[in-house]
């Protein structure tokens, strides 16, 4: 589906003024979408800043986006916001329900839960974003790649895409994390490795899609070489989709940390992660349960707000899935 | 149509050699090996040792000939003996284990698609009211909270402040109830918002209204008229769920204790345990596949637009 074609036939001619108002995407969505205030400022109104608008109205998206950006503030400050270090043992007060020198109480070795909590924000986070950046270097490329050459460099791609999908994905995550053992690094890595694929179909499917609309065959007209066209002109208008992957593919990282670590083969001890403190809280379940139910809460908010977040940007950038 | 079976059950096999060979390379292309000592901090074995085991587990060979062996083997379902547990074969484990996973998996994607169903249905008939919300919210959050996450919520609820059911085991169909819902959750979240949408869709069609129009009741017309059409998308999704219920199963088997093949995911790859690793990863890998195949192939029964 081509969003827009503006910016494509913006690079066409140059002297070629897009058509603003009768633009066919304005006409297929039936409807404008412009407010008064855009009228007023002038501007003509893009993709990107209508499903803005349209992300803006939808009431769970915002509150799980106002989540996320705490939770984000959360790992970058949390040398400044935890009141103890995550490693101080105190072995007077172990396994404590919350008081008021520890407000979430204390764990198996006597350490601060909140601290440990909020240090715990920042494994999630930085597995959450960064490994979204490995998988799409891997993925879009891999994908692009396909759908743009075509023939048996797509045969061949997609006969890799295929075997990958077939891996049940948790099963190779915990194969490739059991054999470069645990560690952040190793887990951008596992998850980097097997994240791709969804990408990748996503963007060969969009590219396939493109590659024959009528604006990359008038830039080809105009004499653009195949590397530009796809960097400049099929891209550019096949990224709403692989945004809307990305955006679920952040939940999907987070889950993965969490449920290595869970298991013992994901971040290391002594730094906090929540998947961890639940697997190694579980045993004290019935004596201190806060142990578990803490950070699992922590995971399930964390969950839920991007999942949120995703859904209204899958919603805002394309009305027409919901 | 068989034609189509046929050379998808052909193509199985090329898919699972493919597996095979990616999980052996990975397997091998990083350090350590089976026979460095398990306890940490071990003496390792004296060279003698490591090259008498590695002669009779035949790891000796050019990594080419163990991959054959291994092929030829497998192909007469002998997958050798495990390196963790010496005195069992890796089939016996399997066979042993294997039902216990399958049980659980199969109760909990019948739990799922039956909840999973009514949500969707009730979602989409009284679409924006009470019903709409209790469904919806009950599907996102069995989609974004991870299943070791509710199975705490669920011990803690139904063992601890309830005393309804015991925290774990497998020995009588009590024990099934907690590890069942835990694992159902997700999946049936997910079919209940595909039913949702795709009923929401159907409701609108003409030949809904033409239903409507010559008079039948409301039940008639939701069940024997929009369900039927609005299944057909529901159930391309049961193929990969069952397989993510199958490895999703780890969690919840750790978490309940129960003696499935979940257990050995992890102990088989730590432990570097390379006969049960090929096997668990096939025995999953073929699973998956099978289900994909019979779904594809209910999807042309059911539909009869699509042709195979």
């Amino acid at each position: 589906m081509v969003l827009s074609t503006r910016e494509s036939a913006f690079e066409l001619g140059g002297g070629l003024r897009p058509p603003s108002d009768a633009s066919p995407e304005e006409g297929l969505r039936g409807q404008s979408p412009r407010s008064d205030e855009d009228a007023s400022l002038g501007r003509p109104s893009s993709l990107w800043r209508d499903a803005w608008r349209r992300l803006l109205r939808n009431k769970l998206a915002v509150a799980g986006g106002v989540v996320v950006i705490l939770l984000v503030m959360l790992a970058v400050f949390a040398d400044v916001l935890a009141p103890a270090s995550y490693t101080k043992t105190n072995f007077g007060r172990l396994n404590e329900g919350p008081t008021r020198d520890y407000p979430l109480g204390t764990d198996q070795l006597g350490r601060d839960m909140l601290s440990r909590m909020i240090y715990g924000a920042r494994v999630s986070m930085l597995v959450g974003l960064g490994a979204q950046v490995l998988v799409v270097l891997i993925g879009v490329p891999i994908g692009a790649l396909a759908g743009w050459a075509g023939g048996r460099v797509d045969t061949l791609l997609t006969r890799l895409i295929d075997v990958m999908y077939a891996f049940p994905r948790l099963l190779f995550v915990i194969l490739v994390m059991s054999m470069l053992g645990a560690g952040l690094m190793n887990i951008f890595i596992a998850i980097g490795l097997t994240g791709w694929v969804g990408i990748a179909r996503q963007t060969r499917a969009q590219v396939l899609a493109l590659k024959h609309k009528e604006f990359v065959e008038g830039a080809r007209a105009l004499g653009a070489r195949s590397g530009r066209l796809l960097t400049h002109h099929v891209l550019p208008n096949a990224l709403s989709p692989i945004v809307v992957a990305i955006t679920f593919g952040i939940p999907e990282a987070i889950f993965t940390e969490a449920a290595l670590s869970f298991i013992g083969v994901g971040i290391n001890p002594p730094t906090p992660s929540w998947g961890q403190m639940v697997g190694e809280g579980q045993q004290y379940l019935r004596s201190s349960w806060h142990l578990c139910v803490v950070p699992s809460i922590a995971i399930a908010i964390t969950m839920l707000s991007f999942t949120f977040l995703g859904d209204g940007v899958r919603d805002a950038l394309d009305p027409k899935l919901k | 149509m068989v034609h189509f079976a046929v050379s998808r059950v052909l193509w199985l096999l090329p898919t699972l050699l493919a597996m095979a060979l990616v999980t052996f390379v990975v397997m091998h292309a990083t350090p350590g090996s089976p026979l460095d000592p398990v306890a940490e901090g071990a003496n390792p074995l004296s060279p003698e040792a490591q090259q008498n085991l590695a002669r009779h587990y035949g790891l000796d060979r050019p990594l080419h000939e163990q991959f054959a062996i291994f092929v030829g083997n497998a192909l007469q379902g002998d997958f050798g003996n495990s390196f963790v547990y010496r005195t069992r074969t890796v089939r016996e484990i399997l066979a042993e284990t294997f039902p216990v996973s399958l049980l659980l998996g199969s109760m909990a994607l019948a739990v799922a698609v039956a909840g999973g169903l009514a949500l969707g249905i009730l979602a989409a008939v009284y679409q924006n009211r009470a019903w709409d919300y209790v469904s919806v919210t009950l599907a996102t959050a069995g989609v974004a909270v991870p299943n070791f996450v509710l199975g705490v919520f669920f011990i803690i609820l139904f063992s601890f402040v309830i005393p309804l059911f015991p925290t774990g085991g497998w020995d009588s169909p009590r024990n099934w109830v907690l590890p069942t819902l835990t694992l159902a959750l997700a999946p049936m979240g997910i079919i209940a918002r595909f039913t949702r949408a795709s009923m929401l869709e159907v409701i609108r069609a003409d030949y809904t209204r033409t239903a409507r129009a010559k008079g039948l009741a409301e039940g008639p017309v939701i069940f024997r008229h929009a369900l039927k059409n609005a299944l057909i998308p529901v159930v391309t999704l049961l193929g990969p769920m069952f397989a993510a219920i199958g490895t999703g199963s780890f969690f919840v088997e750790s978490i309940f204790r129960v003696p499935g093949m979940g257990r050995f995911f992890v102990l088989s790859m730590t432990g570097r345990d390379y006969p049960m690793i090929m096997a668990v990863v096939l025995t999953y890998g073929a699973f998956l596949a099978i289900m994909n195949l019979v779904v594809d192939l209910a999807y042309g029964a059911l539909d009869p637009r699509i042709r195979l």
